[in-house]
């Protein structure tokens, strides 16, 4: 079947199969390893990416529902050559150890931060209890998304001025 | 000067690419041509083959090959070894059957690879497999721990009767005996200490190519240790010389032991790769990854501790049946034993400690070294057991913790049980993690919490734990088949920048940036000027992995080493270059200085002038400025301290929540305080998770009825409260950093105190033991049985 799947603002035209999900699009048919496996039945978070900016896990996705669709993934947060708040903040709060879960977890944090730009720890907590994290504890997560909120809401302030 | 070397809160080097999606795993890694593995797992826990039939997938278009272990057993190949010789009491050696990648005969658990399929696509080799037929006799299995140790139980193996590989003593019977003769009271204790997963969130993969050319292999894999695994297939399973196998680990999502071992997959593929011709790659999904990852702890455990009423502890005897599932994992024999029972004595000062401890075969996927190893297992025992004295004679827990802990003043302290420990403040721990939690204020919140009709309690656990695996002769002589050093080359380039490389393994503790910190702190230049590598046999000469929190404690006193040595060389540059005796000169914040004058060579002109050596020390000094060491450390290293937990029940429901954490942990020198914190917490969330969710359920049969994430419960973020993490710091005393390990101390020390509170909480309703994990069914069950018990006196 032919798909035409916009991600990170490029538009890709392929022919699939239709069993094909949308995490092997990803990574085998556009090269795009940064959308990872952790399981195959979307408990784990590792494969998750934004469809038309809402979360999901792109392992129990077929591609071709992605058919028109616009996708975002972790290598569609940087732009020109600068790393996104939510990367950045990742970095700075230590929010990430092995790096596995951590596209995933940075997806949603942003989604999350676009609804709600100042969470509370409990509703960051709810907001990724979706994603699997083995490494960190969760708690540098959780202080990572929150301060991109607070830098977001900043930099739009000074954007407003 | 250096702005990012020890003690700095330098972030990671490393995070880029993990934060742009550019991380490279072994699943990421695609060779030209490669082909894929699928495996034929056994769905019986004990089954002989009768035969196998491959017709119909080998007739498949684009399926290159289909193996079983006859191919194996044909080729005349090893099996994955165990790394540790364990003797029973009686003299014995430890039973250690045979485990070939593919099982030729018998299959001995669910997952149990017993052929493999070769084709072109993913896809295809899934669907082949599904088409060879295995034709098995089901045999009785002994799927638990509790029914292998039964006297009728099925065998595992012919050659271990009772199921016993091991039947393992330490310490002075005699001397616990004489000790139990003068106590007061005789207090005991059964715990069991859950089977858990480890489940690192990237599954195990590989690829492997072979060059018909060199006549080598080259083999990317999920691994902690690269080089041991090259070792392991060179010496035992495949006799390829080192020198024709490259074995690399690139970035690895996450380990926690499990990624420590050679595993039949990444071998027949390495095999297969010659076979086929192509490269063979193979990746688990994660039901693959639960019936087929070494899985961790597994105890069934009876003690007792002999006490005086004041309550003085003077002796323990302990006596444990540990699981070790169907074949012997590398450290599945020292993991039970020497990493388990030389730790009972806890904290604590007693006369005498004796353990027995018997490993069982289970018809189970084999169990190894899981993030503490032996280490929580054993401060899980001794933390239930001193808050059972505490109950049984009316003494506050606090204070029989402060009675019999060993002083400050009291290092180095010998114990009865093999190890000496160099340096600890266990009350300093104590006190900082009473602090932290508000310990004083608990009553009045138990309060609150009963006038919203719910149970809160506050469990205490402190731990000393053993880490820096080894010195290489000690573990020798308590059975280890391998040197346990570590090694570091430092290569200074003409430029005075630095590339470090270390035979440690990084996936996820940050050693690019800590290893980085240590030099610059050493040359006086910033981490910036330095990259550290690891993870490929063919870049590092040699190493022996991360796992025992080693990688700090002995790959980083390595690179402290190496570092000495530069600086030395370097001295004798500048003592030329700078007309001075070499004695003269000082090196201090990147400059070589000659004492008491104003004469200064920054570091970065002797390390160019080792490279354009014009004017140079010929006759006393080779060009070039690169050094290496291997350091083998004089002692293990003992991370100890305190945590303390506080959990909220339902007693509608059964729910634990925990509401508030306190570690305080001292584990040594810190390099950087920022990886540091996240390291304990990640270990924290790992322990709570076995205290309270995560359990490997196996049926009386072998089926393994936690084989998903439907019915394993993994720990999430919604589960946790933020932690509180403290440190109270003393330096080890026999490397040269000074620092211990802190990876593991986490998952070590706060599984007690979950119990000790869930405990703490339910005394009102009279219940007085509950077993890991304290799930809310289980919690909920107690409540109504001791309700029931209750009404019927």
């Amino acid at each position: 079947m032919e798909v035409t799947i916009t991600v990170n603002g490029r538009t890709h035209t392929k022919s699939v199969e239709p069993r094909m999900l949308l995490v092997h699009f990803l990574r085998e048919e556009l090269g795009l390893t940064g959308t990872h496996i952790g399981c195959d039945s979307s408990h784990c978070g590792a494969c998750t990416v934004l469809v038309d900016g809402t979360p999901l896990k792109s392992c129990t996705y077929l591609a071709v529902m992605a058919n028109g669709r616009s996708v975002e993934t972790v290598e569609g947060l940087k732009q020109g050559g600068k790393l996104h708040v939510i990367q950045e903040e990742f970095k700075e709060q230590h929010g990430l150890q092995c790096g596995y879960c951590t596209p995933g977890m940075m997806l949603v944090g942003k989604a999350l931060l676009e609804e709600n730009p100042n969470p509370t720890d409990d509703e960051v907590r709810f907001a990724i209890s979706g994603n699997i994290c083995r490494c960190t504890g969760y708690m540098n997560i959780v202080k990572s998304i929150q301060a991109a909120g607070k830098r977001m809401q900043a930099e739009s302030a000074d954007a407003a001025e | 000067m250096s702005n990012t070397g020890i003690g700095k809160r330098v972030k990671r080097k490393e995070d880029r690419r993990f934060l742009t999606g550019k991380g490279r795993y072994t699943d990421d890694i695609n060779l030209p041509r490669q082909a894929f593995a699928h495996f034929v797992r056994s769905p019986h826990a004990c089954a002989k083959i009768n035969g196998i039939d491959a017709s119909e997938a080998l007739s498949q278009d684009g399926v290159l090959g289909v193996y079983t272990g006859a191919d194996w057993v044909a080729d005349q190949l090893g099996g994955l070894p165990c790394g540790w010789l364990v003797k029973s009491k009686n003299g014995a050696d430890q039973v250690e059957p045979p485990h070939l990648p593919l099982a030729p005969e018998v299959a001995r658990h669910v997952g149990d690879p017993v052929a493999v399929v070769i084709a072109r696509t993913k896809e295809l080799a899934k669907e082949a497999a599904s088409m060879v037929e295995v034709d098995y006799d089901d045999m009785p299995a002994s799927g638990t721990l509790a029914k292998a140790i039964t006297p009728d139980a099925p065998q595992v193996w012919p050659d271990a009767s009772g199921n016993v590989s091991f039947d393992w003593e330490v310490g002075d019977e005699a001397a616990q005996q004489a000790a139990f003769a003068e106590a007061d009271r005789i207090v005991e204790i059964e715990v069991t200490n859950n089977r858990v997963i480890p489940n690192a969130m990237e599954p195990r993969a590989a690829v492997a190519s072979y060059d018909p050319n060199a006549d080598s292999y080259t083999l990317y894999t999920t691994s902690q240790n690269p080089h041991l695994i090259r070792l392991l297939l060179s010496a035992f399973v495949m006799q390829i010389p080192e020198h024709k196998l490259q074995v690399i680990a690139p970035d690895v999502g996450g380990g926690f032991g499990s990624k420590i071992y050679p595993y039949s997959e990444e071998v027949v593929c390495t095999w297969t790769s010659k076979k086929v011709g192509v490269p063979v790659k193979w990746t688990a999904d994660r039901s693959e990854a639960f019936m087929s990852d070494a899985h961790g702890r597994g105890h069934i455990t009876k003690a007792q501790m002999a006490v005086k009423n004041d309550g003085t502890m003077l002796a323990f005897r302990v006596e444990t049946y540990a699981d070790l599932g169907a074949y012997l994992s590398t450290f599945a024999t020292a993991t039970p034993t020497y990493l388990y029972a030389p730790l009972l004595c806890g904290i604590y000062k007693m006369k005498a400690v004796y353990a027995n401890v018997k490993g069982i075969f289970t018809h189970t996927v084999p169990v190894d070294a899981y993030r503490g190893a032996g280490r929580p297992e054993a401060t899980y025992l001794v933390e239930r057991m001193v808050d059972k004295v505490a109950g049984e004679l009316g003494i506050d827990r606090i204070e029989l913790r402060r009675k019999n802990m060993i002083q400050k003043d009291e290092f180095p302290y010998q114990t009865p049980l093999i190890f000496q420990f160099d340096t600890g403040d266990f009350e300093a721990c104590l006190d900082t993690a009473l602090e932290a939690i508000d310990f004083a204020g608990f009553e009045a919140r138990r309060a609150e919490a009963a006038s919203r009709g719910m149970l809160r309690g506050i469990g205490v656990s402190t731990y000393v734990e053993a880490c820096g695996l080894a010195p290489s002769a000690a573990a020798g002589a308590l059975g280890a088949r391998a040197g346990l050093y570590e090694s570091a080359i430092i290569r200074v380039h003409p430029t005075g920048s630095v590339t470090v490389f270390t035979g440690t393994h990084s996936h996820g503790q940050g050693h690019e940036t800590a290893f980085a910190q240590i030099v610059a702190e050493k040359l006086g230049m910033e981490v910036d000027n330095i990259t550290v590598e690891h993870g490929d046999t063919e870049k590092i000469s040699f190493g022996m992995g991360s796992y025992g929190s080693r990688s700090l404690a002995v790959g980083g006193s390595a690179i402290s080493k190496a570092t000495d040595k530069v600086i030395e060389k370097g001295r004798k540059i500048a003592a030329h270059l700078l007309e001075a005796s070499a004695d003269d000169i000082d090196f201090e914040g990147g400059e070589y200085k000659v004492k008491g004058t104003d004469k200064v060579l920054p570091f970065g002109a002797v390390a160019f002038t080792a490279y354009v050596p014009h004017n140079y020390p010929h006759e006393e000094l080779e060009p070039g400025l690169e050094e290496s060491a291997f350091y083998d450390p004089a002692n293990f290293t003992f991370p100890g301290g305190c945590h303390i937990t506080e959990v909220e029940i339902d007693p509608e429901t059964g729910v634990v929540k925990v509401v508030d954490v306190a570690a305080a942990d001292d584990i040594g020198t810190v390099i950087n305080p920022m990886i540091v914190d996240g390291q304990v917490h990640g270990g924290l969330v790992q322990g709570i998770g076995q205290a309270l969710y995560e359990e490997a359920v196996y049926d009386d049969d072998g089926q393994l009825k936690s084989g998903t994430y439907m019915n394993y419960t993994m720990p999430r973020a919604a589960d946790f409260p933020m932690f509180k993490v403290g440190f109270h710091v003393t330096a080890c005393t026999h490397n040269p950093l000074g620092s211990k390990g802190v990876g593991e101390v986490g998952s070590i020390g706060v599984p007690p105190s979950v119990i000790n509170a869930v405990l703490d909480a339910l005394k009102p309703t009279g219940v007085t033991d509950i077993s890991m994990p304290a799930t809310a069914q289980k919690v909920w069950r107690a409540i109504q049985e001791a309700k029931a018990a209750q009404a019927a006196e």
